[in-house]
Parts: C-alpha cells; structure tokens; sequence
C-alpha cells in the first residue's frame, strides 16, 4: 500500500508544480461557468416552469462542475502513460515490483487531485460571493453536504477505472488516438458534462441514469444542489459502487491480459 | 543461477513496400513476417558471474534480457533463475533483480533525480538504514554529490546514465542486467561506469549480464562471452578464444560476425 501511496504523493507534489497551467485554467473554467449559466438564463427567463431543475440548482450544477472539472473531465488523460505504451518505456514499469494497474490508478487520481486543488478553491470562493441567483447556494443540510463529498470521491474513482480501460486499450491497439476520440466524446455527453442529464427526455433520462457515465459527475453534482434525493439519490450511490467494482475488475483483468501478451515498442 | 532452456520468441510485423499504392494495398491484405527473435536460445550462468551478451543488431539480445527479467513472457522453452520463472512470477522476481536499459529512461522527469530515488525506495521497500548506505555508496562511486537535485530533462546523457545505473542498484539486486549501459557516455564516464560495474560484481557478487556494441565494455569487464546471431546461440566462450593476435577487438568480432554470417 505504501507504494501506491507514495506514487501519488510524488504525482501529487508534480502536479502542484505547474502554477501558470492553474491560473490559466481557474481564468477558462470561470468564463466558460459565467458564459454556461447566461445561456441557461436566457432559456430559463423564456418559461422557468419548463424547466426539470430549478435554476438555482443549475447555477450550483455548473460552478462546481467547473471547480472540479479536472475530476471528471474524461479528456484530461495522462499523456506520459500513452507515452510509455508508444514508446516501450513499459519494459521499466514492468520490472518494478508493482502492479501496473494500481499503480496508474493511483498516480491518475493524484494527478486529478493535484489539479482540481489548484484549482476549485478560487472558483468556489468567487461562486460562492456572487450576488442572487448567479451564486453558488449552500447545500440542502449537512447530511447532503457528507453525501456529496461520499459520492464525489466515488465519482472520481469510476472516471479514472474508466480512463484505465482507455489505457489498456493501448496496449492493443497501439495507437490511443481513436479510442480516445470515442470515448472522450460520448462520455462528455452521456455523463451530464454538456448538458445535464435530467435535460434529457424522460425516457432517455432513465437509461442513461443507469450506465456507468451517470456514475460520475451527474450523482455528486446533482446531490449538492438538491436535485437527486430520497430513493433515487440512494440508488444513484449503490449504481455507483456497482460501476467502480465492474469497471475495476474489467480493467484489472484485461491489464493482466494486455501485460502477458505485451510486446515492448521500439527495441 | 540462471538457466535458459530451448526459450523461443517471435514477433509478427507487418510489412509493405515503399509508395502509395502499396499503403494502398495493405488497407485489404496485409502481410505479416513471422520474426523469430529467439530460436532455441539455452544457456547457464552461475552466481557471481560477469557474462557478456554479443551479437550485431536485432539478433536478439534485448528480447533475451526482457525475458529474463519478467517483461516478456517466450512463445515455449523454460527459464528459471534462482528457482523463479520471471514471468510468472514477476513480482517476486523483480525484487531480486536490476535493470538498465541505455535507451530508455526510468527517472521522472520533471523532478530531481533525488526524488525518483525516494520513490524507488518505497516502491522496493528498502529500509531507511540501506536505501541511506546503498545511496551514499552510490553517490560517492558514480560521483552523483551534484546531479541529485536536479531534475532528470536538465541532466546530459552522460550523467543521467550514471543516475539511472545507481536507481537500478538502489535495492541491492543479486542480479543486474544492462542492455547497452555505456551508449553515448563520454570516456570518463564510460571509464566510470566500467569501474563501478566491476567494483559491484568483486564485493557484492552481484551477477552481471551485460549486452553492448562497445568491445572494450566486454574486455574491461568479462570473460565470458555468449555470442548470439539471428536468434541463436552460436558461440559460448572466453574472450581469449575468440581473439586473434594481429587484430584489434572490434576486428575479431567483425571477422567472428562475418564468419558466421549474422
């Protein structure tokens, strides 16, 4: 456990390094949140009843959507584990006394971790001193509040076993760069990422509640702002433990598969 | 020990001629050339023994090395050292063993080398008392004192591969495998390496298996040398075999390539 561990202090304590990339991101994530929710304003000023979220808890949708947009954003990929499968830099990887699968799962988690703390404070303070109804509102109690961070960190672990999948793809195609496109971009519209799912027909809504996309920002993000309760915020939480053991052991055992019949690129 | 026994590797590439019209052709058919990187590859080295592992290019040196530190799993044929198969059991295996590989980089790069070291050490659960003695033992041998805090893009070549010899010996392996150690190292370092190598393998018995291109590697540092070509092991001898008076080493192994047509 220790290594994992110290994996992710030093991803962690890499990622901390790059100061610009952060202020530069905080600077894109606010405007595009400010850009997000004037659109929304000018649908919801039309007729506000037609609406399947209040618009308060969309406002609270998108700032922390934003703040933790280095949680769940599918496209934010490592580039230095593509990199090792490419270029066969793997052959030391595969000689270190660790399990590979672990070991990119923990140091991709401190890389979102290492970004998102950057990160989410200054937008989150900034939301948070908007005036109404473009400010971010406190949670429904404190027991949504604990439910929120629970589901948030579960989020975060389906997003990186999914990203894993995309990894070890690699190792048989070669190539990540047509998987990714796929998957990146059917994942940003099936996870809420676009626009939120309880925009989608009812019907649509239901089955899309139930893939694992749902399982990573939808659950939390919805929480928070009071739009998932009851039993269906409780079903959301066990679906979501559901995705993380399917995509983990799926992830797992096509790793093992992927690393028996491995060639090492490039010599 | 070490032992390789009737191990077979092959690779299958794809292959076409040059042009667009060929490109074109493979969008339907490709052709595949089954490549027999190893070929019955069998050999035997005891503990304590410095072997060096020749053979021009693509004869099938680091396929060897990568099979015998657990990277690779061989199409057929067995391979046990120190009563492990590295493959199957790769994670007890790798403990026991280290690896450079000249090409490639096993440092982080965007922290100083002092770091990667640190990880290293967790990752091998080195207790503090040997990681401390081994580092400082290293630092000293491979003249490190400057390099460590450093990070690894801003060091040459020369001295990252003085870096990343002393990571692979962090955990006191019993084995050491360097697939071309020396590649692009100026004469001192080169000179360095070479003592440090030796010095390893006189007061540790460390079991050192080394491939490189550099004649003078295998004179400073082995006996023993396995020749191997196209896949096979054709030569198992001392270096006073093979050596012929009137010519240097580079000229012996070229005349001993050319005999043996590889």
């Amino acid at each position: 456990m220790k290594k994992y561990l110290s994996f992710f202090r030093l991803r962690f304590t890499m990622g901390l390094q790059y100061r610009a990339a952060a202020l530069a991101g905080i600077a894109t994530q606010f405007f595009w949140g400010a850009m997000e929710i004037l659109v929304f304003r000018a649908f919801y000023s039309a007729d506000a009843g037609n609406f399947p979220m209040e618009f308060s808890a969309m406002v609270s949708y998108v700032w922390l959507q934003q703040a933790f947009l280095a949680f769940f954003s599918v496209w934010m990929l490592e580039n230095e584990i593509f990199d090792t499968i490419m270029n066969g830099n793997i052959a030391y990887e595969l000689c270190r006394p660790i399990d590979i699968y672990n070991m990119w799962f923990s140091r991709s988690i401190a890389n979102r971790i290492s970004r998102a703390v950057l990160r989410c404070f200054p937008i989150l303070i900034i939301a948070a001193l908007l005036p109404e109804p473009y400010g971010m509102s406190l949670p429904a109690d404190i027991m949504h509040f604990i439910i929120f961070l629970i589901t948030l960190i579960l989020g975060l672990a389906v997003m990186v076993a999914f990203c894993m999948l995309i990894y070890v793809i690699t190792f048989f195609t070669i190539s990540p760069n047509g998987v990714r496109a796929i998957l990146t971009s059917a994942t940003e519209f099936l996870s809420g990422a676009i626009i939120p799912l309880p925009f989608f027909p009812r019907s649509i809504q239901r089955v899309l509640e139930s893939l694992p996309f749902a399982a990573m920002q939808n659950v939390p993000l919805r929480i928070y702002s009071g739009n998932l309760t009851g039993a269906e915020m409780t079903w959301a939480v066990i679906l979501q433990v559901f995705w993380l053991m399917v995509l983990v052991t799926g992830g797992k055992m096509l790793c093992a598969h992927a690393v028996r019949r491995a060639t090492v690129q490039g010599g | 020990m070490i032992t390789m026994e009737n191990v077979c590797k092959s690779y299958k590439v794809a292959k076409r001629n040059a042009g667009f019209l060929e490109a074109c052709k493979a969008l339907f058919s490709r052709e595949y050339e089954e490549i027999h990187a190893l070929d019955n590859v069998s050999f035997t080295i005891r503990d304590g023994e410095m072997v060096g592992y020749i053979g021009p290019n693509g004869a099938g040196k680091s396929s060897t090395i990568k099979i015998l530190s657990g990277i690779l799993t061989p199409d057929s044929g067995t391979c046990l050292i120190d009563g492990r198969v590295p493959w199957k059991d790769r994670i007890r295996h790798v403990k026991e063993i280290g690896v450079v590989f000249g090409q490639r980089s096993q440092l982080w790069w965007d922290v100083p080398v002092i770091d990667s070291f640190e990880l290293l050490k967790d990752i091998y659960s080195i207790p503090e008392q040997v990681y401390r003695s081994n580092l400082e033992e290293l630092t000293d041998l491979l003249n490190l004192g400057e390099l460590l805090r450093s990070p690894a893009r801003q060091l040459s070549l020369g001295q990252r591969m003085r870096c990343e010899i002393a990571a692979s010996l962090l955990h006191s392996p019993k084995i050491l495998f360097l697939d071309e150690p020396t590649i692009g190292l100026d004469a001192v370092s080169k000179l360095a390496v070479r003592d440090f190598i030796k010095k390893q393998n006189e007061t540790h018995g460390t079991t050192v298996i080394l491939t490189t291109h550099d004649m003078q590697d295998i004179e400073a540092l082995t006996n023993r040398i396995i020749l191997i070509g196209k896949g096979r092991i054709l030569m198992d001898g001392t270096i006073n075999d093979i050596k012929q008076n009137d010519l240097t080493i580079d000229e012996t192994v070229a005349q001993l390539y050319r005999s043996y047509e590889i």
